[in-house]
């Protein structure tokens, strides 16, 4: 025997443990200081959605019908898919209007209608309590079972025992006592639990050591790992078709349904949209949590399948409940610390869901349906009271506590015939029903009110018919025959197969019918009836929440009058003095003060404040209470938001337009660069051209003027002066015509004549026209040409201009007499040809190799004397060779001559 | 005694023509065709007046000027720049540093005589 006190002492430590962490995250909070403001924090939280069901009910319904257990982890996987279009626009419209909950998003998207709100928190209300029941179930059993230690047998967590002795009854009440101390300690106007947040996600923590540190256990100490254990399992006769896929009872259609459900109630179950929506510190969390959380979910899910298998073969006479396989096995092995780990585990599990659940059930049951009321039947009573949220708090403590008991009650009169897996679905078909008003009022501004209450009540009413009642029926509450024959004997109406649709499992056909019928009179409702202007103002807000920056429109609404001392007054009743002056404050710093006489503005805000508190319709019937004055036409309301979307509509694409001229401007800047780097090149190039016209003209002058003002000069000097005039002459005519050449290259209006051509004769040709040159100076040309002709695409030409200006310079810079020139043509790599030009000049220093190839850059050496050129022919020659997809460069020394090498590409 | 001209430019054609002239006007002429040489000579011998081209290799006219009128030995030494540039701030640049007329290319004969005859009966 373990006995009670020690299990007990250990439980109340560990939920004094989490009450702890949620003291000091509500501490932190207050001081502004979030401890839950990370994407991992928030990631665990969503976890919360992994419950007692999931610690104990996987493994349950993995040892009867294998990876059955799967899809309702695959919904969640599918739904983090979609989180980034989906829950990321529920997130920033929960911000912008203050949501409190799912009853209030619903509500405030149809014009803010309570009865909508309302319906919704009662759907949940009766959706919800199997769900509370069986985690419920799950404490009972698993402490029952605990206490039995070291012994494991089988025993119903009976309901035979009278109230008073049930174990369930007392962790029921143990627990609302909790929750009470957890969620209800002060109004917050943001509606958010932080301290709460940071135990959930402690929580998580916790339940997913535990079960992993059990599946380790058995895998690897009752078993030789996972290969032995699913050998052991595959020998045996009744287990090996639970590793195949094909047990799957409700068949693929009943997968399908499965994760279609766990998809919608993973975002739509209160708790699960109060931690994803609600409790949402920062949109980008978000982000994290797409990958983050379905890994969670992997790795909780990793050992389902092994305790299971384990606990079959362990427990091969069905002496135990395979539910409680993931306690009965360190059970039975002697593990009691496992064991009593285990339990918390399972006991945290179950707890945070029941209390996370019925705090924020309790806010909608306190805004959504207890309030209105309250407000509609008295409404004088009501303004009478200075201080509303004692009101509020009693409200909702009372709300917890008869949740629970419910939930308990469930369990005792219904619960019993049920596993925890089919009670739990029962919760998750409800919740899905909110997936049409939420999903589609998310994307389509004409769904409204009365479309949503109609689909609603029919999705509803599906669902208490073909999933409720038929749990009562087994549960033998309603004859058996209800589901068997069908009411009254009508075959049609056989709730698990309505109107004849047979074959399908229970959810599956729970799913269609309500699903039909819920979208079906949300569409049709829809577009029968025309929405009031609220309705109108919501629906444009909603859907095109990323549109807008500033979300207004509605104080639009407000054009009563009202003192602003009324409304802090109001505010003050349901926030306390403190909160409210600390929002008044705040308004007064973001808005330079406020009037005395409230505008829409200051009315609005009060408004969210108050929405935060106690729900949107609840706030709006509070403000129109003491705001005298008529509300605007739905024509008024219209226009102005029409405006209000033009002008933004317009502001943005002006924004557009300026970027894109920005970026034209910025181009403009470039090209005006560009042109004043060209301007600056064109204005050198046209000094450094008059440079070099002047100085074989200033010679011409000179000489000209010599001779004219000497007639009588000696005839030698005469035809001396004269031949330097002819030559300067004739050195201004080649600068000119290269110069015109170089301009007409650079500017792409020279005309290529390009055609087959022979490099050797062309080389002949250049040789034989710079005879003379040779001649003149006694320098010796060698010719190494090869026998063959040498077939080129080419200018002949423009080419020939080239071998002529190499040669040429050749011979220019040899020493006379003793100068000696090559002129050699040989085949080089790739069907390319090369032409080497090669001298005993002076040579050029490595640093001018690149330099001699830009206009009118002459290699200067005094010391040679400085041969006579216009600095234009190499830089010529270069742009033909490149035009003709060739190469040329030079190689040389100092003093070691220098050789030119044109490559150029043969005939293709 | 004649006075002394040192004719400087890269050119041996235009050398050539100044060198003429200013023997034909009775001065004594030596020629250089860069800045360094230039300066050597200047250093062996200080002429009176210096025709000193701007655009040349080793040490331009404007870096020749400036040494010049660096050594206080030389400050009788005149100097007329011919430039090819007849851009304003080349004018200037070669005042500022120091010389004491400019003539720009391609000059009239005549007008080149008349300067430097003008110049050196300045400083007489």
């Amino acid at each position: 025997m373990m006995s009670d006190s020690i299990i007990l002492a250990s439980a109340l430590a560990y939920m004094g443990v989490l009450f702890g962490i949620a003291y000091y995250g509500d501490q932190r909070a207050d001081t502004g200081r979030s401890i839950i403001a990370n994407p991992y924090i928030y990631t665990l939280s969503l976890a919360i959605y992994c419950t007692a069901w999931t610690f104990y009910g996987s493994v349950g319904l993995a040892a009867v019908s294998g990876v059955d257990f799967l899809p309702v982890y695959l919904g969640p996987t599918l739904m983090a898919v979609l989180f980034w279009f989906v829950l990321r626009r529920i997130v920033r419209i929960t911000k912008a209007h203050r949501i409190t909950s799912i009853a209030d998003f619903i509500g405030s998207r149809y014009g803010k209608s309570g009865l909508l709100a309302g319906m919704v928190t009662l759907i949940v209300m009766l959706g919800i309590l199997p769900y509370i029941s069986i985690q419920l179930k799950a404490i009972a059993a698993s402490f029952s079972l605990l206490r039995q230690y070291p012994e494991v047998s089988r025993l119903a967590v009976s309901t035979q025992h009278p109230v008073w002795m049930d174990t369930t009854f007392y962790v029921a009440l143990v627990l609302s006592v909790f929750t009470i101390l957890f969620g209800t300690r002060h109004i917050d106007n943001t509606e958010r639990h932080e301290g709460m947040v940071a135990a959930v996600a402690f929580e998580s923590l916790f339940k997913l050591l535990a079960f992993m540190l059990v599946g380790v256990v058995v895998t690897f100490l009752l078993f030789d790992g996972p290969g032995d254990l699913f050998q052991q399992a595959a020998a045996h006769p009744d287990l090996a078709p639970l590793l195949r896929f094909e047990v799957v009872p409700g068949g693929y259609g009943g997968w399908l349904s499965l994760t279609f459900l766990s998809m919608m109630a993973f975002l739509f179950l209160p708790r699960q949209f109060q931690v994803l929506v609600v409790e949402n510190v920062n949109e980008t969390h978000i982000r994290k949590a797409i990958w983050l959380f379905p890994l969670y979910l992997f790795a909780i899910n990793l050992f389902v399948l092994p305790i299971a298998l384990g606990g079959r073969l362990v427990f091969s006479n069905g002496s135990v409940d395979a539910d409680t396989f993931v306690l009965a096995l360190p059970m039975a092995e002697q593990m009691p610390m496992l064991a009593l780990l285990v339990f918390l585990g399972g006991l945290s599990a179950a707890a945070s869901m029941i209390m996370f659940e019925t705090v924020t059930l309790s806010t909608m049951v306190c805004n959504d349906l207890v309030m209105p009321i309250l407000l509609r039947a008295n409404p004088r009573w009501l303004a009478r009271r200075s201080d509303w949220s004692g009101l509020l708090l009693g409200i909702r403590r009372v709300g917890i506590v008869t949740l629970i008991l419910l939930g308990y009650l469930y369990f005792r009169f219904v619960g019993e015939s049920y596993a925890l897996v089919a009670s739990g679905l029962v919760s998750f078909a409800a919740a899905a029903q909110f997936a049409p008003p939420i999903l589609i009022g998310l994307y389509w501004k004409r769904a409204n009110r009365r479309g949503a209450l109609v689909g609603l009540s029919a999705g509803f009413l599906v669902w208490a018919y073909t999933l409720l009642l038929p749990a009562m029926a087994r549960s033998g509450w309603i004859g058996a025959d209800f589901v068997n024959v069908g009411p009254f004997g009508l075959e049609l109406l056989k709730p698990y197969a309505l109107f004849g649709l047979e074959n399908l499992d229970p959810y599956m056909h729970s799913v269609f019918w309500s699903m039909l019928l819920n979208i079906g009179g949300l569409v049709f409702g829809s577009m029968l009836s025309q929405p009031d202007p609220l309705e109108q103002v919501q629906g444009s807000q909603f859907v095109d929440i990323f549109k807008r920056e500033r979300h207004d429109g509605d104080s639009l609404l407000w054009r009563g009058v009202v003192e602003t001392a009324e409304l802090y007054d109001l505010l003050a009743r349901f926030l306390g003095p403190q909160r409210a002056t600390e929002a008044f404050d705040r308004y007064a710093h973001d808005h330079s003060g406020y009037p005395l006489q409230a505008d829409s503005r200051l009315i609005h805000y009060t408004e969210r404040l108050l929405a935060g508190a106690i729900g949107a319709a609840s706030a709006r019937v509070m403000i129109s209470s003491i705001v005298m004055g008529e509300v605007l036409s739905i024509e008024e309301v219209m226009t102005i938001l029409d405006e209000s979307t033009q002008v933004l509509e317009y502001s943005r694409r002006l924004e557009q337009k300026s970027h894109e001229l920005e970026a034209t401007s910025a181009e403009l800047r470039e090209a005006n660069n560009r042109l004043r780097e060209l301007d600056r090149l064109k204005d050198e190039f046209i000094s450094t051209v008059t440079h070099e016209l002047r100085t074989p003209l200033t010679s011409i002058r000179a000489f000209s003027e010599i001779l004219l003002a000497n007639p009588d000069m000696e005839v030698e000097q005469r035809s001396k002066f004269l031949s330097i005039i002819v030559k300067e002459s004739e050195r201004l005519t080649r600068l000119i015509n290269q110069v015109l050449d170089m301009a007409k290259i650079d500017s792409g209006r020279i005309d290529w004549h390009v055609d087959e051509i022979d490099l050797r004769t062309l080389i002949q040709d250049a040789i034989n026209s710079t005879s003379q040159l040779f001649c003149d100076k006694a320098v010796a040309l060698h010719e190494e040409l090869g026998d063959s002709p040498v077939i080129i695409d080419g200018d002949h030409d423009r080419l020939i201009q080239v071998i002529i200006n190499l040669l040429s310079n050749a011979v220019k810079f040899c020493p006379e007499q003793s100068g000696e020139v090559t002129i050699r043509l040989q085949p080089s790599l790739m069907n390319r040809w090369r032409i080497e030009v090669l001298d005993n000049g002076p040579g050029i220093t490595s640093d001018q190799h690149k330099l001699i190839f830009e206009k009118f850059h002459q290699v200067s050496n005094a010391l040679a004397g400085k041969p006579k050129g216009t600095g234009l022919g190499l830089p010529i020659s270069q742009k033909i060779v490149e035009h003709h997809n060739g190469r040329i460069w030079v190689e040389s020394e100092l003093g070691q001559g220098a050789t030119f090498i044109v490559e150029l590409p043969g005939a293709g | 005694m004649a006075n002394k001209i040192l004719v400087v430019d890269d050119e041996p054609n235009i050398v050539l023509s100044l060198e003429f002239l200013m023997k034909q006007a009775g001065f004594q002429v030596r020629t250089a065709s860069d800045g360094e040489a230039a300066l050597a000579a200047i250093f062996a011998d200080p002429p009176d007046l210096v025709l000193l081209d701007v655009m040349m290799p080793r040490k331009n006219g404007y870096e020749v000027c400036q040494a010049i009128r660096a050594n206080p030995d030389w400050a009788g030494v005149r100097i007329i720049m011919l430039t090819a540039k007849g851009r304003e701030v080349e004018k200037e640049k070669g005042l500022a540093l120091g010389a004491d007329d400019y003539i720009t290319k391609p000059f009239s004969t005549q007008e080149v005589v008349e300067r430097v005859r003008e110049l050196l009966a300045e400083t007489d």
